[in-house]
């Protein structure tokens, strides 16, 4: 059934496939998290029903992401045992203790204060209220930095020694997490979590104004997403510069890869497009701006870049997939910046409610941040392969004791219950997004007894609404 | 008994994984009692008696997970592997437990299919917890620092009658704690399952105690050797304690008691465990001192640890406190 496949090759499939659905939800949580603390603030500092009313329509979605950002979660931190037991064996002294940390500063964090965050404005009043929402909304940027902190040491391992046994022994735990490329990935993460949740509220705005371009929940769901669009993205772009820069001087060969250089040359172009050929070692139809790629990466048209043929064939990346996933990064990371400028135009000629094409444009860039996300994760993790602890542990070596069989057998498992569960999950997602913002004349809090408001469908009235006991705000 | 960073932490990750058990453990029984109230309402009622705190309770299994990566990393990476299936089960289940909560609200003509995602799910998680002690306590495997048994090590009779105990043992706490969340005809008919399941649970208890002792002879000694026979005696009464102090609140229809008398012979259980398997941390392969890695990750999460957790407590306890009292069915967190 798993002809010709190894353990190897399947454990890194899954991993692969669990982690990356992981990062979708945390990808669109952690900035729903900020975005619905800021609403929630706007309600309290302005005491507008709007805020408020969308402070509700997003905390639903927020809460399905979550959960399913959660259950996901609980998968991974188990995954490094089940699959990768001599990586964490032997890296565990070092990884554990920040997954540990993040435990402790984070999860408990963000669970403690979800359900009051919730369900419990009536029950503990606006401030502690808004408190737990901030909580939540911490707890996610904390997990965030624990998280990125051990993934980064794994690309730029430091403050430790090797003991007779091969294991790593935590020796500088200051460096450990402030590792050379941490700080840089950090914030390109946060950032890309922002951008992915930013298009993702800009999307649901437009589609509401295209329908009702007088929808004022719907304006100011856009209006704030393209201010985040417009002043984040060239912030980002800025970052992935530098973070390229940090990736060059602490693993060139994943930026050979990312280039598509197999040559090293002064003067090297950038290769806009072609198709890697790791067995000919060449770029075929290149497409090439000359001396480019030099001046982007050593601000000097004729710096030297290595190329991958400085390396031997068993200590090289693929190139292929971190060479078209960085492209597919860096394109929609532009097209994030069009569409930002573009709203600024908008605004300043008083058409960014009216726009239509720009709303279109909107809509269409809706999903670009959970794509540019993924392609971002897999240039970074294929291009530090073959290791797992990039020059000290391969990737061959870190796996568990497993048989292929057993492994494919829990593959298929997770694909099958992840496309049902997860894909339920994206669908009722769609459906929240599709209800329309309304604004009553009452809001809930000048109601009775706190209602069916919440998780429930709330004010939506085409939502399948439940009997008996629930009650439509 | 020596008072180092090792030990210290087996204690801690002991900790977690028993406040893991108890405070899981009502909510997936919960879900495992899900069939015996057909009653949509009733459902409503049981899922919202748990969704403001179900997220915070299985954080406790990261904990455990994720500490026993930091500070005895021979032991996950032993351990998982041997129990490589149901561990997945387990978590596959955990799955369809978790998104239950949101899902069954998001739909009307399938909301019945995410009732049967969240009753199998929390049986399946139950059931493979239980099943995973069950064959730690038999004994796994281990060589040169790596699990070196087979596939289906961890199916014996013995870890599926632990599977079967964890399973009626957690339907016993879930039915505790709906007779102290719910009112009326749902409170009623959970203070007569916690009767059965009660029964149940002592009865299971018992065989699975009898057994264990002839499995090892390590475990023999420590409960029928002199002088550590004297303190393991008190196990037993103390459990006898739990249960008469479980039959007196049900019957009498306390609402606190039972889920309290049910939390006790829990955490007595888990004692029992602790007695049995003390110096090890996984039977008869390793012991806490051969397992733990070096002490600077020891000393540097154990701060933490020793700052944090009592915080942790503080507003966990704080956010059960807010969603305290009977449910109110017209209230609905939802
Ligand atoms: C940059 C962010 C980020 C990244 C790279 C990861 N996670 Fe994550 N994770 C989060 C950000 C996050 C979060 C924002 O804290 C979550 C997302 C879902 C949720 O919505 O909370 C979360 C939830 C979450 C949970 C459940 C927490 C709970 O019980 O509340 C666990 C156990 C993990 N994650 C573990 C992992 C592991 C082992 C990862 C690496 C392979 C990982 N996460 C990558
Ligand atoms: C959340 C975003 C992430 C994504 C999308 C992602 C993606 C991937 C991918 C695609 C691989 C496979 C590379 C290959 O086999 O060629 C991989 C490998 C790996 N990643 Fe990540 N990763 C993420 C975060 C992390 C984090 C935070 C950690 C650790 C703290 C981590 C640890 C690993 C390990 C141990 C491997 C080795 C297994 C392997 O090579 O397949 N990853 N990741
Ligand atoms: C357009 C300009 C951009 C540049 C120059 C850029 C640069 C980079 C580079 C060089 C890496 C690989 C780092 C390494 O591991 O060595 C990376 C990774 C990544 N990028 Fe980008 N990026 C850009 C835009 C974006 C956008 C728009 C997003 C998402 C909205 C994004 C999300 C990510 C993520 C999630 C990663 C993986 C985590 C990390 O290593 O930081 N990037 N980016």
């Amino acid at each position: 059934m798993f002809m010709g496949m190894t353990a190897e090759i399947l454990a890194r499939i899954q991993f692969a496939f669990t982690v990356s659905f992981h990062f979708i939800f945390p990808a669109f949580s952690i900035g729903t998290a900020a975005y619905i603390a800021v609403l929630n603030a706007l309600w309290l500092w302005k005491r507008d029903p709007a805020y408020l009313k969308l402070f509700e329509y997003w905390k639903t979605i927020f809460a399905v992401t979550f959960g399913m950002g959660v259950v996901s979660g609980i998968v991974m931190s188990y995954q490094f045992g089940t699959n990768w037991a001599v990586f964490s064996d032997r890296a565990g002294p070092v990884i554990g203790p920040l997954m540990g940390y993040e435990v402790l500063t984070a999860f408990f964090l963000e669970a403690g204060f979800l359900g009051i965050a919730l369900f419990g404005r009536k029950r503990v009043g606006d401030g502690l209220h808004m408190f737990a929402v901030v909580m939540v909304a911490v707890g996610t940027l904390i997990s965030a930095t624990w998280i990125i902190s051990a993934n980064s040491w794994m690309h730029t391992p430091a403050g430790f020694s090797v003991d007779a046994n091969g294991n790593f022994v935590p020796e500088d735990w200051w460096a450990i997490i402030f590792n050379p490329s941490f700080p840089y990935r950090l914030t390109h993460t946060v950032l890309a979590a922002f951008l992915t949740t930013a298009f993702g509220v800009g999307a649901v705005g437009a589609w509401h104004l295209l329908k009702d371009r007088e929808n004022r929940q719907a304006r100011i769901m856009f209006s704030m997403a393209m201010w985040m669009a417009a002043i984040v993205t060239p912030i980002q772009i800025f970052v992935g510069d530098q973070h390229g820069l940090n990736t060059l001087e602490h693993q060139p060969a994943k930026i050979a890869a990312m280039e598509g250089h197999y040559e090293t040359q002064r003067g090297a172009p950038l290769i806009l497009f072609g198709i890697p050929d790791d067995e000919a070692e060449v770029t075929r139809y290149a497409i090439e701006i000359p001396k480019l790629g030099s001046l982007i990466l050593t601000h000097d048209p004729d710096g030297e870049i290595l190329g991958l043929k400085e390396w031997a064939r068993e200590d090289r990346p693929p190139a292929i997939i971190p060479f078209f996933t960085f492209r597919i990064m860096v394109g929609i990371g532009f097209l994030m910046l069009g569409v930002g400028l573009w709203s600024l135009w908008a605004r300043w000629r008083k058409t960014l409610y009216t726009s239509t094409w720009l709303h279109r444009a909107a809509l269409v860039m809706g999903p670009s941040g959970f794509v540019a996300v993924l392609a971002g994760w897999y240039t970074t993790e294929v291009g530090r392969q073959p290791y797992t602890v990039y020059n000290l542990m391969r990737t061959s070596e870190s796996l568990s004791p497993v048989d292929a069989p057993a492994v494919g057998a829990s593959l298929i498992a997770f694909v099958v219950v992840y496309f049902i569960v997860f894909g339920a999950g994206v669908f009722y997602l769609l459906r929240l997004m599709r209800r329309t913002p309304v604004l009553d004349e009452d809001h809930e809090l000048d109601k009775g007894p706190h209602r069916a408001a919440g998780i429930t469908p709330g004010p939506a009235q085409e939502e399948p609404i439940r009997s008996g006991d629930q009650h439509a705000n | 008994m020596p008072i180092d960073l090792p030990t210290v932490w087996a204690g801690l990750i002991a900790f977690a994984v028993l406040a893991y058990v108890v405070l899981d453990g009502f909510d997936l029984g919960v879900g495992i009692l899900f069939p015996l109230f057909p009653e949509r309402r009733d459902r409503d009622i049981m899922t919202n008696s748990v969704a403001p705190v179900w997220d915070g309770n299985e954080t406790w299994l990261v904990l455990g997970g994720g500490g026993l990566m930091a500070v005895f990393p021979v032991v996950y990476a032993t351990v998982l592997p041997a129990l490589y299936m149901p561990i997945i089960l387990m978590l596959l289940g955990l799955i369809f437990r978790g998104v239950a909560f949101e899902f069954r609200w998001r739909t009307q003509r399938g909301s019945i299919w995410w009732d049967v995602g969240f009753f199998a799910g929390s049986t399946i998680a139950a059931f493979m917890q239980g099943i995973a002690l069950g064959a730690l306590v038999k004994g796994i495997a281990i060589a040169d620092r790596s699990y070196v048994g087979g596939w289906w090590d961890w199916l014996s009779p013995f870890s599926i009658l632990t599977g079967l105990a964890l399973v009626v043992g957690y339907a016993l706490l879930g039915a505790t704690w709906l007779n102290l969340k719910t009112t009326g005809g749902l409170q009623e008919r959970a203070r007569r399952i916690a009767m059965i399941t009660g029964v149940g649970t002592v009865a299971l208890i018992g065989v699975v105690s009898l057994w264990t002792p002839f499995i090892n002879p390590v475990y023999f000694d420590r409960w029928f050797g002199w002088p550590t026979a004297f303190f393991s005696a008190f196990v037993p009464l103390l459990v006898a304690v739990c249960v008469a102090a479980l039959w007196h609140g049900l019957t009498t229809d306390k609402h606190l008691q039972p889920f309290l008398a049910a939390l006790g012979l829990f955490v007595l259980s888990f004692v029992g465990l602790g007695i049995s398997f003390y110096p090890y941390i996984v039977p008869g392969a390793l012991t806490i001192e051969e397992a733990a890695a070096p002490e600077s990750s020891l000393a540097f999460l154990l701060v933490g640890a020793v700052v944090l957790v009592p915080i942790i407590l503080a507003y966990t306890g704080y956010a059960y406190w807010v969603f305290r009292g009977k449910i109110d069915p017209e209230e609905g967190y939802h």
